[in-house]
């Protein structure tokens, strides 16, 4: 009982999560990082007038402390009621990275947007949101069902596929990010999206052409593919809405839009191609022999 | 398979290196850069005068109608006829408007007197007046908050020390002036992110901004060798040489199909 309220408060704050990652997309977006020039009060305040782009800022600041607040309860809560060891380590983790991406939030108020901090700001932020899903993932009751085994080989291993296609989002994310901060161009970002998709398509088309007779596995490749396909077309959106708006004299809501969205399904992306690798990792095994061959050592029955 | 892996540690490496480096040295001192010593006194008697205007050739754009609805304040204060964007304006005559024209080379490197008055900047129905500023390094610069709203000062400088500073309603004025030569300071708003300026920070006195009539006229100038600009924030600079004899007055016209983006 107790185990299904726990999972609900996961699933709870990774959505508050989410919402997080909208509302600093927004202020990204709309240019709203120094209209609150101090930190940690705005305006000498707890609640400044929320004129203009304040209402950004300022209501990131909100929204980051109610995260903050969960995130805490989320802890608190798996130090009483868990058992597994390493949960409660992740538990302790995400707390970690929620105040590293205070005092990063905070920095770029501080410093006036230096670049490396916002883009560590906007990396920080996708991996926080992946740690919420994983820890939602891990409390679920499909979980506690335990493992249904299936055997997959050949190379390159499903799971190594699997990790590399998660690592290739997170690098296809912190393009993103720093080319929204104005690190870098768009062009690593395009280039990267060939990457991303393609390690994408290759993952989940060998889950679903092998395993699709497996639920864990089915839905998390198909959530995977659904997101990603449509996170490329809020991408292409986004590009056109940004040119189509480039002479206007303010931040237009269509390019403001879609460049959230974006943002946000960026998150979704990472957070489902993680679970995917997840899924894999547990419920995959590789036939013994393969492993014998590659010398890996297989302990004895 | 390797392959891929190593393109991707090489485009985080080219990432990570990157984002070093993005901020501009910390180099500005409150007091004025670098004096030049003991200045031998002005010689007004001789000083040439450059005046001209800066002619708009090409199709006018039409500038924007800005969407102040963010915040009702703002909006209300263009109710009825809503604020343009100023990037370009072109006057009635044919000129454009919000150059500035400066002496970019070939000044006496001497400390010239900063003129204790400041130059005002106001923010007034969430844009600010003027759009363009002119002051010497080390000139007070005086902001001024008419709006019964809540603004952030915010000038983007690459030389001089950036600063972010909130002003409320009808706030007391704010003093700041930029210890070195930069031209130009960008500045903008955060809580509006339409309203923008140009601050232009110059060694001297030799500078003038183009207006209704998009003329300008530098005065005092000692007889020599210059380079003059004209900078337009959309158009780009063009530099021109020029030679004044004592007591002389020259034309120098400026256009903006020949100014350039850098
Ligand atoms: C749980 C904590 C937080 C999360 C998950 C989070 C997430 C985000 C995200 C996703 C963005 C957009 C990044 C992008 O555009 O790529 C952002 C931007 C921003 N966040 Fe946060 N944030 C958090 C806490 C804070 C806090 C406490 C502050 C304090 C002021 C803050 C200040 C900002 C600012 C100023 C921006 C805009 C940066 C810029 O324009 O460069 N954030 N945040
Ligand atoms: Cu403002």
């Amino acid at each position: 009982m107790n185990q299904v309220l726990l999972h609900r408060y996961a699933v709870l704050w990774s959505f508050c999560t989410l919402f997080l990652v909208v509302a600093g997309g927004l202020v990204t977006s709309n240019d709203a990082g120094l209209s609150v020039p101090d930190w940690p009060l705005s305006y000498g305040k707890l609640m400044p007038p929320m004129e203009g782009n304040i209402f950004y800022e300022h209501g990131h600041r909100m929204v980051a402390t109610t995260v903050g607040l969960l995130t805490i309860g989320m802890v608190v809560w798996l130090m009483c009621a868990e058992r597994r060891r390493w949960l409660k380590n992740l538990g302790w983790i995400s707390l970690l990275a929620v105040i590293a991406q205070g005092v990063l939030g905070g920095m770029t108020v501080i410093f006036l947007l230096p670049k490396p901090v916002s883009i560590g700001h906007a990396c920080l932020a996708q991996l926080f949101f992946s740690t919420t899903v994983a820890i939602a993932l891990f409390t679920s009751g499909g979980w506690q069902r335990g493992r249904q085994f299936v055997d997959d080989s050949g190379a390159p291993p499903l799971h190594w596929l699997a990790l590399a296609a998660a690592a290739c989002v997170f690098l296809q994310l912190a393009l993103g990010a720093a080319a929204r901060h104005q690190a870098i161009g768009i062009l690593p970002h395009v280039i990267g999206a060939l990457l991303a998709t393609g390690m994408v398509l290759w993952v989940t088309v060998r889950v679903l052409m092998r395993h699709a007779g497996h639920d864990a596995l089915r839905r998390s490749a198909l959530a995977v593919l659904f997101i990603t396909i449509l996170q490329v077309f809020l991408g292409i959106a986004a590009y056109m809405s940004r040119v189509a708006t480039a002479e206007a004299p303010q931040p237009m809501p269509v390019m403001v839009g879609f460049t959230v969205a974006h943002v946000a399904v960026g998150a979704l992306t990472l957070a489902s191609s993680v679970v995917l690798a997840i899924q894999i990792f547990r419920h995959v095994r590789r036939p013994l022999a393969e492993l014998q061959t590659e010398g890996v050592a297989v302990p004895s029955a | 398979m390797n392959s891929i892996f190593v393109s991707v540690l090489a485009a985080s490496a080219l990432f990570v290196a990157g984002c070093g480096g993005s901020k501009a040295p910390e180099t500005a001192k409150e007091e004025s850069a670098a004096p030049a010593a003991t200045a031998p006194p002005i010689d007004e008697a001789n000083a040439a005068t450059i005046t001209g205007k800066v002619a708009f050739t090409g199709d006018k754009p039409t500038m924007r109608a800005i969407d102040m609805s963010a915040n009702p304040i703002c909006a209300r204060a263009h109710a009825g006829s809503p604020q343009h964007s100023e990037e370009v304006v072109v006057n009635g005559n044919g000129t454009l408007k919000n150059v500035f024209v400066w002496i970019k080379t070939g000044v006496p490197d001497r400390q010239w007197p900063v003129p204790s008055t400041p130059v005002e900047i106001a923010q007034k129905g969430c844009t600010y007046g003027p759009h363009v500023i002119g002051v010497m390094a080390g000139q007070d610069i005086k902001i001024v908050n008419d709006d019964p709203t809540n603004h952030n000062i915010h000038p983007m400088p690459k030389v001089n020390q950036e600063w972010n500073e909130s002003q409320p309603p009808n706030g007391d004025p704010k003093l700041k002036k930029f210890a070195r030569e930069e031209v130009m300071i960008p500045v903008k708003c955060n809580v509006h992110p339409w309203m923008r300026a140009y601050i232009g920070v110059v060694n001297h006195p030799f500078f003038a901004i183009t207006g209704d009539d998009g003329t300008f006229t530098i005065k005092g100038l000692p007889p020599g060798k210059y380079t003059i600009e004209a900078w337009h924030e959309k158009y780009g600079t063009q530099d021109v040489d020029i030679t004044v004899g004592a007591k002389e007055s020259k034309t120098q016209d400026f256009d903006s199909a020949q100014m350039k983006t850098s």
